[in-house]
């Protein structure tokens, strides 16, 4: 899977959490970028992307992803 | 089941501001706000608006005790306190050896303390109780010795029912078993929780929310009281019409022993006061031949408040037997294992719970308790022979056809009604139907028991019960009156009647009750009260009928120039 196909299906993800259907997603995107992206949301889009893509997430990896560019990495990293 | 993401969007609506609002305090020692968002959505998709104060965390003791703290300045009615079991076995770690022994007791004597504090305030308390977990150091050896961090969870989650038992006002909601069915590794998640510090998964936050819910609803009166089944593949395996009865399974033979298991819960139901009824498309005879001859069996046709085996729609017949029971739609469960039946049924009657079962019989009984039907708050001993005045009520409208006149056939009955003050042995059942009645209720005032007690014994107060009994059988405390002495007059603050006891003369017997006291008393005016409810339409001219006249929206009667009301039934 590619980073541009692991970040359609994150854009999709976070619009069904946010319930925010126009929001879009960049590498570079930000927590400070989306309104509803909380750490309350952020709980829940890890969550969903867990059982979206079958992986588990480790708690370091929650804690460090600075943007959406290094969380499809790390998915993109977790499928092969 | 809804998913946390599902509620989490009900509450993102605008709110209707006509739903019915109740306070929650939350307080915890792990993140309460999934579990806030959570109870806040499913309560919306029942037509609560809860008003939820989430106290900071790890504020438990503090926010309960202290009389000016957040929490109690919010004057809650529910306060839940949602404990994490790591953080109880974490303090249990921190005591010498002599404490870990008594730690169980200890919790007790806090929770109870915690509730008395609570209770001062009015508020109900609701606990949850703990997830059964190993902590990997005595392995199974800890059953066997105090000291042992697996021995004091249990005895601690037996505090809690045990605590239960005794505070009338202290609720647990059993995460232990919900845990358990659903495994701990689904239900938490440890990169959440090391990470925050948060429990559980968010969709195990809309399970307990339902839970939670289904409690509260229960507690203020809204809750299931009646089961129908249909009889073909749902109480049996097989079609009773072709397969005949040596063929239908249940009991060993084939996929039997999940109908059995079935059948058992709906007894065990029945013995706990709900109404067990039959609704089938069968041949009558044939329909009940099973519940006399058939040795498997755990239904038998005493257990059946109403049998209705026919072939007109299921629709109907729930009509029909709604009219005999006479409880709402919305107490009421209908199981069915076809698919079209539920539909018709679900969307002619929108108010009945039809759940959607799964397709294999087996799964039918983990799927029902999934889905906690039959939640209750309390549980009074007119429950068990309810069922007997059903099959009563049953044979009155038999007999009832053979008279030609009503006088004539209600002179027959021979009536006969005890009126008393509340008093200790009937408050449990005074408070029961100040909080079940819908229907024939005038004002709808719900009555705890301790404050039904509280107008028994206050000065300013009459109080009246009425029991009805006829040559058919006993049905019990069905009438209830509270009196509110004013100057010159008696306001009547509560007039509720069971709807069992509907055209028999009952209000005429009842009123003339109240004049007599009025007049003894000296009263001149007894004012009546309607507040018009959802539910209760079938009284809006109940004093109007019974010669009150309309004043300032209040209806009043006068005392002196009554004319004593006809009826058949004598007092005793």
């Amino acid at each position: 899977m590619t980073t541009q196909e692991v970040l359609a299906k994150v854009t999709d993800i976070f619009r069904d959490v946010l319930d925010e259907d126009n929001i879009v997603l960049k590498p570079e995107t930000t927590a400070d970028d989306v309104e509803e992206w909380d750490s309350l949301t952020h709980i829940q889009i890890i969550v969903a992307i867990e059982k979206r893509f079958g992986i588990k997430f480790s708690t370091a990896e929650i804690n460090g992803f600075k943007n959406v560019g290094e969380m499809s990495d790390a998915i993109v990293k977790k499928k092969v | 089941m809804l998913s946390f993401n599902e509620l989490r969007k009900q509450i993102k609506k605008p709110v209707d501001p006509a739903l019915p609002s109740i306070k929650i305090g939350i307080v915890g020692d792990s993140p309460t706000q999934f579990l806030n968002q959570a109870i806040r959505g499913y309560g919306l998709t029942q037509g609560i608006a809860f008003d939820i104060l989430e106290a900071d965390i790890d504020q438990i003791d503090q926010q309960i005790l202290i009389p000016d703290s957040e929490l109690n300045e919010f004057k809650p009615r529910y306060i839940l306190i949602f404990e994490s079991v790591y953080l109880l076995r974490d303090r249990f770690y921190s005591l010498s050896a002599s404490d870990r022994i008594s730690y169980a007791e200890s919790y007790k004597d806090r929770i109870r303390s915690l509730y008395m504090a609570a209770a001062r305030t009015g508020a109900k308390v609701i606990c949850f109780s703990y997830p059964m977990i190993s902590d990997g150091v005595f392995g199974n050896y800890g059953y066997k010795t105090k000291l042992s961090f697996t021995t004091q969870l249990i005895r601690i989650n037996a505090a809690l029912a045990e605590l239960a038992v005794e505070l009338k006002d202290l609720f647990v909601m059993d995460t232990a078993a919900l845990a358990a069915s659903q495994g701990l590794e689904n239900i938490t998640q440890r990169n959440l929780y090391i990470n925050s510090g948060l429990l559980y998964q968010p969709d195990f936050y809309a399970v307990i929310a339902k839970h939670i819910t289904d409690q509260i609803m229960a507690i203020i009166g809204r809750f299931k009281k009646c089961l129908i089944l249909d009889l073909d593949n749902t109480t049996w395996g097989g079609i009773i019409g072709d397969d005949g009865i040596e063929n239908i399974q249940i009991g060993s033979l084939g996929t039997g022993k999940a109908f059995t298991e079935l059948q058992k819960w709906a007894k065990q139901l029945k013995e706990r006061g709900i109404i067990l009824a039959i609704c089938s498309k069968n041949t009558e005879s044939v329909a009940m031949e099973p519940f006399e001859k058939h040795p498997d069996m755990v239904l038998r046709l005493k257990d059946i408040a109403v049998f209705v085996a026919n072939w007109e729609t299921k629709v109907d017949n729930i009509r029909h037997i709604q009219s005999i029971l006479n409880i709402g739609f919305d107490s009421m469960v209908f199981l069915d294992d076809n698919p079209f039946e539920r539909n018709m049924v679900r969307s002619s009657i929108p108010d009945i719970t039809v759940p959607e079962l799964p397709e294999n019989p087996e799964e039918y009984m983990p799927f029902i308790i999934s889905q906690n039907l039959f939640e209750t708050a309390s549980l009074s001993e007119g429950d068990e022979s309810r069922t007997a005045q059903y099959q009563e009520e049953a044979k009155r409208a038999a007999l009832q056809k053979s008279f030609l006149n009503e006088d004539e056939f209600l002179e027959s009955l021979n009536m006969v009604s005890v009126v008393r003050p509340f008093d200790k042995f009937n408050i449990p059942r005074v408070a029961q139907l100040t909080q079940r009645s819908n229907q024939f209720n005038l004002r709808t005032i719900r009555y705890s028991e301790e404050e039904a007690a509280k107008v028994a014994s206050s000065d300013d107060h009459i109080t009246l019960t009425f029991t009805l009994e006829d040559k058919f059988g006993d049905s019990g405390l069905i009438a209830i009156i509270i009196l509110e002495k004013r100057k010159d007059t008696f306001f009547i603050d509560t007039w509720l009647m069971s709807c069992r006891v509907l055209k028999r003369g009952m209000e005429n017997f009842t009123l003339n009750t109240i004049v007599e006291i009025a007049k003894r008393e000296g009263v001149g005016e007894v004012i009546g009260d309607y507040i018009p409810t959802k539910k209760n339409q079938m009284v809006q001219d109940h004093y109007k009928n019974l010669g009150f006249t309309e004043k300032d929206g209040k209806w009043i009667l006068d005392v002196n120039n009554y004319i004593i009301l006809p009826n058949k039934i004598s007092a005793q």
